[in-house]
């Protein structure tokens, strides 16, 4: 039986993890994310999980290293500033091949920037997750139900490829209140049951090691391209995006979390007036939906990229697209809101060929 | 009495919880000799299927070829948090970090200072010889005043670099720290109280009393520039008036205070 | 009586075994192992205590101490 309920983002994010067997949180306040820690902290008692605050997001992270590497589901959240600090400890995660689930609420940046809403840490989430080749798998929620959901599904999304999952969030959308169908709580898999997890009483199996470390340069190649494998089998198999507004589009319109939403109040406002735009809005950010963009491209005159950043997005944008049809920004940032009116001001302009692609 | 043959038994020999795998330290140095009685404690403790060990970067970095243990390596200086995150998940096991003083009082001085406060039952060993070494000699946190480093060139002094760091004396002033200790690895005596400290450690974490910390002091013959013996002698006439020799904070009633030596 | 066994194929002829034997027993040799050091070698005719503090120095664990059975260890099996 589900449960309805009119739940703050960062609740439902929480909630959503506890849902999808995370046992093992290790946070650190900063805003907009605080409601998650806050939750874990009274909630985890409720199912048997446990609940540390760290000394800092440093340490938050090597926690979760530390328990993900003994076979808990195990997660932290932070938001911009945070997530730069857990940069060396995602790259380790990569390197050692362990899952775990990280939330990133973006803020206003660069630097303390400021708590308001913001898309400017897309490279951070699809090209960083630390130094070296180490990717994160990267979903994008645009809705307080999807944040929940996509939280829920990242964990055993992190075990079959053995990285770490991040949902990448927008601050609005952990503050926004909306009706979310919660989930079933489940229990996770045990935590001894991994082949690779160390921990535990070892009755029969010989001792495991874990590491990043392989100083034989042919061994760490391998690694990687092992690693490069599983990126491989993710960009087949993980790939989620979502379509709507016109069948016949002459505007293509990427965006994804709460501005996509912005995004298609526009595109009916616009069709009103008749302007054919469809939204094409991605969901994982890696795997980047790069073939159903192509081929949407193919079919538009123009493309227009929507994003809470300097440009960001549109880079990937650019590369899917690869000339098919030009491209164009439209970018508010230091945690200004898109309107609609404004999104529905370029497509008119568009639409009239009065703003050309760059 | 019957007869009985005085047949021969090997009274000293490789600790079950190491393997045989050849030591890639420096000739002389401590590690190899740190990794050994840490293994033989558990080997005395009976705890070699359930004791875990955590690497982390330095020398360090090679801790989990030895042991015979489930192991992993933690980033620079996290490897008190990730015992956080490992023994939270596994409370039965025994889980201790090695870790140099450029590991354990730069950059991770915050991780180790917040496991004590928080009290976890977890051991942090403290490799302190005063330099960094796996990158070739660099002025350590607890590099003493007028030592001569590759970034202290002239020698160390309070007004330009900074003071030796009280790292163990921080960390015994935290309530949640159950044993913090200091002992040397220097000559045969030191490496018996060295081994009983260890053991004392480990009692106090799988008693459940807390955060344990052994600093011992060791030597670095390669970037001191030293044999082993005059490095022994440096340790002797300079380091200990630094750093003092004894227990910090004492283990609660209920531990053992010595750990038997099994060859004794 | 007592005696030790050196695996010289580990030595890296840092000498504290050589510094620490009361009988002093050991010395650095002159033959190299595979790896390149002179490894330590029980002159020959010294005696040997089964003290084992060589064996406690040692960093890399290349001494084996071997004692007679007269009088077992506790928790020993007592030979036959």
């Amino acid at each position: 039986m589900s449960r309805r309920v009119f739940m703050k983002g960062n609740e439902a994010a929480a909630e959503g993890a506890i849902c999808g067997g995370c046992r093992f949180f290790f946070g650190y306040p900063i805003t907009p994310q605080n409601e998650i820690p806050e939750y874990m902290a009274k909630h985890m008692p409720e199912v048997g999980g446990t609940y540390v605050q760290a000394e800092s997001e440093l340490a938050a992270i090597s926690m979760v290293f530390g328990a993900a590497a003994a076979g808990a589901r195990a997660m932290t959240s932070s938001s911009s500033p945070g997530i730069s600090l857990m940069q060396e400890g995602l790259s380790y995660l990569s390197g050692a091949e362990i899952p775990c689930v990280v939330i990133n609420m973006v803020r206003g940046g660069p630097g303390l920037g400021n708590i308001a809403t913001a898309q400017c840490d897309y490279f951070l989430a699809t090209r960083g997750s630390g130094h070296g080749d180490s990717r994160s798998l990267v979903y994008a929620p645009s809705t307080v139900q999807e944040l929940h959901d996509l939280t829920a599904e990242a964990f055993p999304i992190a075990e079959k490829y053995r990285t770490p999952v991040m949902i990448l969030g927008e601050a609005i959308l952990g503050q926004m209140m909306e009706a979310v169908d919660l989930r079933e709580r489940r229990d996770p898999p045990e935590p001894t049951s991994f082949p690779w997890a160390i921990g535990g009483v070892r009755r029969e199996r010989p001792p495991r090691i874990i590491t990043s470390l392989y100083t034989r340069h042919e061994d760490l190649e391998a690694k990687n391209r092992e690693m490069e494998a599983r990126y491989d089998q993710a960009r087949r198999e993980e790939v989620r995006w979502d379509e709507s507004g016109a069948d016949d589009p002459q505007i293509a319109v990427v965006a994804y979390g709460v501005v996509a939403r912005v995004c298609r109040t526009a595109i009916e406002r616009a069709a009103a007036r008749g302007v054919r735009a469809r939204l094409f809005r991605p969901i994982s950010l890696f795997p980047f939906p790069e073939a159903p963009l192509a081929a949407l491209a193919e079919r538009v005159e123009q493309v227009l990229v929507v994003e809470a950043s300097l440009g960001q997005l549109v880079e990937d944008v650019r590369l899917s697209v690869e000339g098919r049809a030009p491209v164009s920004l439209l970018t508010r940032v230091g945690g200004v809101m898109i309107t609609p009116e404004e999104v529905q001001d370029r497509l008119e302009a568009m639409s009239r060929g009065s703003v050309g692609g760059v | 009495m019957p007869e009985t043959a005085t047949a021969e038994r090997r009274v000293f020999g490789r600790p079950q919880s190491l393997t045989d795998a050849p030591f890639t330290y420096c000739p002389g140095c401590t590690h190899g000799t740190i990794a050994r009685i840490a293994a033989e404690a558990i080997d005395e403790m009976g705890l070699s299927d359930r004791a875990l060990v955590i690497g982390s970067v330095g020398c360090s970095v090679w801790t989990y070829n030895f042991f015979n243990l489930d192991g992993i390596g933690a980033p620079h200086g996290r490897a008190p948090a990730m015992a956080t995150g490992i023994k939270r998940v596994h409370p039965e096991n025994l889980i201790f970090t090695i870790q140099g003083d450029g590991d354990l009082a730069a950059i991770g001085t915050a991780e180790v200072i917040h496991a004590a406060v928080r009290g976890e039952d977890i051991t942090c060993l403290f490799v302190n010889n005063g330099v960094f070494g796996m990158t070739q000699g660099q002025m350590a946190p607890t590099t003493l005043l007028g030592q001569v480093t590759t970034t202290s060139p002239q020698g160390r002094t309070a007004e330009r670099e900074g003071f030796p760091i009280p790292m163990s004396e921080m960390v015994a002033l935290c309530p949640g720290a159950a044993y913090v200790t200091r002992v040397a690895v220097i000559d045969p005596p030191t490496v018996r109280e060295a081994k009983r400290a260890i053991r004392t450690a480990f009692e106090c974490q799988m008693a459940g009393r807390g955060f344990s910390l052994v600093e011992l002091l060791s030597i670095c013959p390669t970037h001191w520039g030293k044999s082993p013996q005059e490095a022994v002698q440096r340790v002797r006439d300079e380091v200990l008036q630094v750093y003092p020799l004894g227990v910090l904070r004492s283990p609660p009633a209920g531990t053992s205070t010595d750990g038997t030596a099994a060859e004794e | 009586m007592p005696r030790i066994v050196i695996r010289t194929e580990r030595c890296k002829s840092c000498g504290w075994c050589v510094e620490v034997c009361p009988q002093h027993s050991l010395t650095i040799g002159s033959d190299t192992n595979p790896v390149g050091y002179r490894y330590a070698v029980f002159a020959e005719g010294a005696r040997c205590i089964g003290c084992a503090r060589c064996a406690l120095m040692c960093p890399d664990i290349c001494i084996e101490v071997y004692r007679d059975g007269a009088r077992p260890a506790e928790g020993d099996e007592e030979s036959a």
